[in-house]
């Protein structure tokens, strides 16, 4: 099995370089040679948990029934609904997962303020179709229109020009509590389009608005921001029409299902909300890292007094193993929470652990007399079945406690299982086989009889 | 050094460990019948944690309570919460759940009673959750051991009875989860500790730890069942044991040098789960000397059969 050290040899220092690289940087930037455009361009930040730098996460729960089944496909689309809403707050790096079949886990990294966005989350989204009068209004624009106010006033836009255009409060003709249904379509020109049907009470007020509004302009906003304004061009009496703008396939039916429901295709409450100021997350940084890196040292302390020349290389070999690691949770990228660092750290515990096996083994045959390069290909075939199963297990207990953290959305009981589950990967090879080369590599260059308390014998 | 022949004595000296803490469960259980043996932090009973630190001088827990019989009312009530202090110039506040309204107004109150104030920390989760967390975990637990049983059945399945090495392990994992239910129990008695998510954690790593050592002795078994056919069962089993010795203590004493560390230096988010951890992965390391290997002598001696008395070694 094990062959070629200098290939090992050149591999490992290969990933050890390309490790540093990823490590010591924030970005990866590698220019193309033939274009403008960069080969790479990636953010390899380390992502911090929300118990770390502080922020709001809430635990929301379709408000329905235990019993009644909730459709994969509602869950999915709340979830992009809620992210649309949470996107608008100008809250950065917003994470919405489904978890489970029945909850949504919300991340607001840095919000302090809980209030503002669980309010905001709560709010349905509102569908209008506004009277514009003669002002056409470009896509996305917010205005402000009566419905909803608290004292509704009804500022005619044909009036004098206002001082300010925001100030302008616009009439609301309808709004989506009218519509009946609504479907994405496309019109001649292959555009998607949303075809709405209103009901009897809103095929009425449609009816009579556009028979006395042709010509002007009629706006289609959600939650106050205009999706599209097109110019009234005939009546709309049989409580049919179609929206359109420029939508993409995805863009229409997001649409189409915010307006089928009014809001969301179920209700949703809150079942969990948690706070985590930002200095109690900077300081929690400091301190793990802290007590990594000492815990770290101590090891390596003790395993080179221990084993000495063997224990020594597998202190590097757990050097190598740390900055293997790292690379990992920037590359993929694994979010870092507390107990997530705290994995990662007891990881180091079981990487030292196959090391441990193989050096035991290794003295046990040099101790009856083996040579060196026998024992040492001894010690790690007679280990390997004990690593294998040992580690496997505890492979075993991630998955299952990985699979409990994403249905009940405990981020922290999830993050502690894809350290550690990573850490004990990345231990396998470096214990395996960086250890292994290092030693050989060692040995080319000593001879063993000469120096047994190099080995701790 | 024979383990094996003072394998009474091992059981011995864990029942020892476990029945104290049996004892707690219990006496956490007549204390608080509705809440059971260990006492649950939020994450499985439900409830509100607010962590407040205040910029001036603390106020008196009782005014802050004042402020949440205020707030409370018949729909959600959070009457009577528990109040900690929390370093020099905070608390912790533990009430029944509450939504985020209720919260800032508590905060708005107790800011006008104390000066402005930072909220370090705030977590609500609704009781119907935490039940089910708390029936997840079980059932997590169990898989977990289930998994790990139906794995080592097939990983010794080169050996007689390798059923048994499963059970064996089961057994010495059901070891450590009663020695730190048991230590939780004892702390949540007489220091309020309250069994989080991060205590769930905790214990299934231990699980996962005490497995993985468990099967580095029961490995050196099975290697050595192969080398030495002629040996009896419980000379091998010994001899087992003492190869492995150097190992399972150097590994031990590894990690708990980075376990140490985090107690240490990690801050108190972790302490109370590091300090669960520490106990665990020692008691591990102990079951699967002392109780694991020896179990599989019993075992194969069948000794329960005759009150547990140890065969004649003439046998």
């Amino acid at each position: 099995m094990y062959r070629n050290k200098t290939l090992w040899l050149s591999i490992i220092a290969a990933l050890v370089i390309f490790a540093l690289w990823v490590d010591l940087s924030k970005t990866l930037y590698v220019p193309s040679p033939f274009s403008d455009k960069p080969l790479v361009n990636r953010n390899v930040e380390v992502k911090l948990g929300l118990d770390l730098r502080g922020g709001l996460q809430t635990l929301l729960e379709a408000d329905v029934p235990a019993d009644r089944v909730v459709k994969a496909e509602d869950m999915t689309n709340a979830k992009n609904i809620l992210e649309n809403r949470a996107n608008g707050l100008g809250v950065s790096e917003v994470v919405m997962q489904v978890a489970g079949d029945r909850r949504i886990v919300a991340e607001f990294p840095g919000a302090t303020n809980s209030d503002e966005v669980v309010a905001s989350l709560k709010k349905t989204a509102s569908l209008e179709f506004v009277d514009m009068g003669n002002t056409p209004v470009p896509e996305g624009t917010i205005i402000q229109t009566d419905f909803g106010a608290s004292e509704p006033t009804s500022v005619s836009p044909d009036s004098e020009t206002p001082p300010d255009a925001n100030a302008i409060v616009y009439h609301t003709v309808m709004t989506g509590a009218d519509l009946d249904s609504a479907t994405v379509g496309q019109d001649n020109s292959g555009q998607y389009v949303i075809n709405f049907t209103l009901t009897q009470k809103g095929s009425t007020i449609f009816g009579d608005y556009t028979s006395k509004n042709v010509g002007k302009y009629l706006a289609i906003t959600l939650d106050k921001q205009v999706i599209s304004a097109p110019v009234i061009n005939q009546p709309i009496l049989g409580g049919q029409g179609s929206i359109s703008g420029s939508f993409t396939l995805e863009s229409a039916n997001a649409l189409a299902v915010q307006l089928r429901s009014g809001a969301l295709p179920i209700p949703i409450k809150i079942v969990e909300s948690r706070t985590v100021g930002p200095t109690l997350g900077e300081e929690s940084v400091r301190k793990s890292v802290q007590a990594g890196v000492l815990g770290l040292i101590v090891v390596i302390l003790f395993m080179t007094l221990y084993y000495r020349m063997p224990g020594a290389l597998a202190a590097l070999a757990l050097i190598v193993y740390s900055l293997l690691s790292l690379m990992l949770f920037k590359l993929i990228p694994v979010v870092l929470t507390l107990p997530g660092i705290a994995g990662f750290i007891l990881s180091i515990g079981m990487a030292v652990d196959a090391n441990v096996l193989i050096f035991e083994r290794l003295k046990e045959e040099l101790r009856a007399g083996k040579n060196l390069r026998q024992s040492i290909d001894i010690a790690w075939s007679r280990a390997w079945p004990s690593i294998r199963d040992s580690n496997s297990s505890t492979l075993i207990t991630c998955l299952i406690l990985f699979i409990f953290g994403n249905t009940f959305g405990a981020s922290m009981v999830k993050g502690f299982s894809v350290t550690l589950a990573l850490g004990v990967l990345v231990s396998l090879f470096t214990a395996i086989l960086v250890t292994r080369t290092f030693l050989h590599t060692a040995l080319d260059n000593l001879k063993f009889s000469e120096h047994p308390s190099w080995f701790g014998l | 050094m024979n383990i094996i022949k003072n394998r009474y004595i091992f059981f011995l000296i864990s029942l020892i460990v476990i029945i104290p803490g049996l004892v707690f469960l219990g006496l956490n259980w007549k204390q608080d019948p509705v809440e059971g043996p260990i006492r649950l932090g939020i994450d499985f009973r439900g409830g509100s944690l607010l962590e407040i630190e205040f910029n001036g001088a603390r106020p008196n827990a009782s005014e802050v309570t004042a402020i949440y019989n205020e707030v409370s009312t018949e729909a959600e009530s959070v009457k009577d919460p528990i109040i900690q202090p929390l370093g020099d110039n905070a608390y912790a506040i533990r009430s029944r759940a509450m939504n985020d309204e209720t919260k800032s107004v508590i905060i708005s109150k107790v800011e006008a009673l104390a000066g402005p104030v930072t909220v370090l920390n705030f977590t609500s989760v609704s009781a119907s959750v935490g039940a089910e967390v708390t029936r997840a975990a079980g059932v997590a637990i169990f898989m977990a051991a289930a998994a790990i049983l139906l794995y080592i059945w097939w990983a010794f399945r080169g050996v007689e009875h390798p059923m048994r090495y499963g059970a064996a392990a089961v057994l010495a994992m059901l070891h450590d989860v009663l020695v730190v239910l048991g230590v939780e129990a004892m702390f949540g008695y007489f220091l309020g500790w309250e069994a989080d998510a991060l205590f769930l954690t905790a214990m299934l790593t231990i699980i996962g730890f005490s497995v993985h050592d468990t099967i580095v002795v029961f490995d050196r078994v099975r290697e050595n069942s192969r080398v030495y056919r002629r040996l009896d069962y419980e000379t091998l089993v010994n001899h087992s044991i003492v190869q492995t010795l150097d190992r399972s203590l150097v590994t031990q004493l590894t990690v708990i040098f980075t376990l140490v560390a985090l107690v240490l230096f990690g801050g108190d988010t972790i302490r109370h789960f590091v300090i669960i951890l520490l106990i665990g992965i020692f008691s591990g390391t102990y079951s699967s000397i002392f109780n694991a290997a020896p179990f599989l002598v019993v075992w194969e001696n069948r000794e329960w059969e005759n009150w547990f008395k140890r065969k004649k070694a003439a046998a």
